[in-house]
């Protein structure tokens, strides 16, 4: 069985994340503490709320430190929807810097009818990668900030009326999904089991 | 394409899903964490479970009812009934709800709605409006519908938005529960007046009822007796829903 770390920073989601884990047959661990984190293999960054506040909770704890110090170490890691957007250089939403793992900034998505994007969405593969192998797919998202399509480490796209915004993104060993994989059916668990079993290349 | 949403609601007291007519005369209608379960595996898109007993016991109980239901379910679930503070809202995000609905709170104390979206994110924070049928217009009442409040549930729906909401869950209360179809005139100036999601919510009978709302513009229709009767399943709703080129998942 694979093990894996969910990040635990306060922010919401982690109980549902750990239990679509588990369903995938992963060892979950969840934890605040920055030295299990910083010496984690597996680690999973869960979302929910604003990226201002995830970011300034993962700053005060010493967890934002510990997850440089692993993504250093090429272990795979995974951001889920405000998760994903912490690892990017800076987030419009709260104007706050994130981590700077992914290079490119998190807006206000732009083009859309209807703000949050709230739903069933498709998420279309741009190029070949483990963590999109089983796309296309419709997933659910949750979410009115997110990257461009357009941003180089983008693995696969979503479109919401006259938008196109990143929905898998990856380089090296950082990744993210936009959309909650921990609740979107076997769609989720085909991205968590693709993760699991991620050595953290392409 | 973004696809519109069918959730089935669960209105529970006492550790059971009941179902009244316009919100009196309940009936049991068994436990609610299978039917989440139920209703997950048929294709609901996402799952509304409505608390409708008071009280600090009930609310303990409520808590670890959704923790339950939360890991268990593979599908959003938003929770709502009884939600008075942002401790309230914490407390069952934690718990394992992806959205939690706030509704006579808000309108007592709109400042609610702002504090909750900006400690969570209005993507979490859905505010539920339940309109009855005033003249030509809807009024928004609190309690559900025992108070009324004065206020028009469009302009309310207006400031709820502007306030902070991610979301907006209407319900019709002159057709709430009676299956006579959702009350489209409503949502028509709703989808005019805010640029928020809108789950419409109160009077479907049948699956043509949930496609007719669906296509008039609302992201989600909400519906209860339909499918705890075992009437209609979800994945019968959706083949209507796509026979009318509605995108459905």
């Amino acid at each position: 069985m694979t093990a894996v770390t969910v990040v635990d920073y306060g922010g919401g989601n982690v109980r549902s994340l750990c239990a679509a884990l588990e369903r995938c047959g992963a060892t979950v661990t969840v934890s605040a503490e920055p030295s299990v984190v910083a010496s984690s293999n597996r680690l999973m960054l869960a979302g929910q709320g604003a990226a201002g506040t995830a970011m300034q909770a993962l700053n005060a704890t010493g967890l934002a430190e510990a997850l440089l110090d692993a993504a250093r170490r090429h272990v795979p890691l995974l951001g889920v929807c405000v998760g994903l957007q912490v690892l990017f250089d800076h987030s419009e939403e709260d104007d706050c810097a994130g981590l700077g793992l992914l290079h490119g900034s998190v807006r206000r998505i732009e083009g859309a009818d209807r703000l949050p994007h709230l739903g069933w969405n498709d998420v279309e593969p741009l190029s070949e990668h483990t963590l999109t192998h089983d796309l296309p797919a419709i997933t659910y998202f949750a979410h009115s900030y997110a990257v461009t399509a357009d941003i180089p480490s983008a693995l696969a796209v979503t479109r919401i009326d006259r938008a196109t915004i990143a929905s898998v993104v990856a380089h090296g060993s950082v990744a993210g999904a936009q959309f909650h994989p921990e609740r979107s059916s076997e769609a989720g668990r085909q991205l968590l089991r693709r993760f699991l079993a991620w050595d953290g290349d392409a | 394409m973004l696809r519109r949403r069918i959730i089935p609601c669960l209105d529970v007291s006492g550790g059971r899903v009941v179902k009244g007519v316009e919100f009196v005369n309940l009936r049991d209608c068994g436990e609610p964490v299978d039917a989440a379960l139920r209703y997950a595996e048929q294709g609901a898109d996402e799952l509304c479970w409505l608390n409708i007993t008071a009280g600090d016991e009930a609310w303990d109980e409520l808590l670890t009812q959704v923790a339950d239901a939360g890991t268990r379910i593979d599908v959003p679930l938003t929770v709502g009934g009884g939600v008075s503070d942002e401790p309230h809202v914490r407390d069952l995000l934690g718990a394992g709800a992806d959205k939690v609905s706030i509704n006579s709170a808000a309108l007592d104390r709109p400042l609610l709605i702002t504090e909750c979206a900006e400690r969570h994110g209005s993507q979490c924070i859905v505010v539920a409006i339940d309109a009855r049928r005033s003249g030509d217009d809807w009024e928004a009442v609190a309690s559900g519908g025992r108070r009324t409040t004065g206020r028009d549930a469009v302009e309310w729906a207006r400031e709820a938005v502007e306030r902070g909401a991610g979301e907006l869950l209407v319900t019709s209360m002159d057709s709430d529960g009676t299956q006579r179809g959702y009350t489209l005139e409503l949502y028509d100036r709703l989808l005019g007046a805010v640029d928020v999601p809108i789950i419409a919510s109160g009077g479907a009978s049948s699956p043509s009822d949930i496609a007719d709302v669906l296509e008039l513009g609302v992201s989600a229709a909400l519906a209860a007796s339909i499918f705890h009767d075992g009437i209609h399943t979800v994945e019968e709703v959706k083949q209507t829903c796509r026979k009318r080129n509605l995108p459905m998942r």
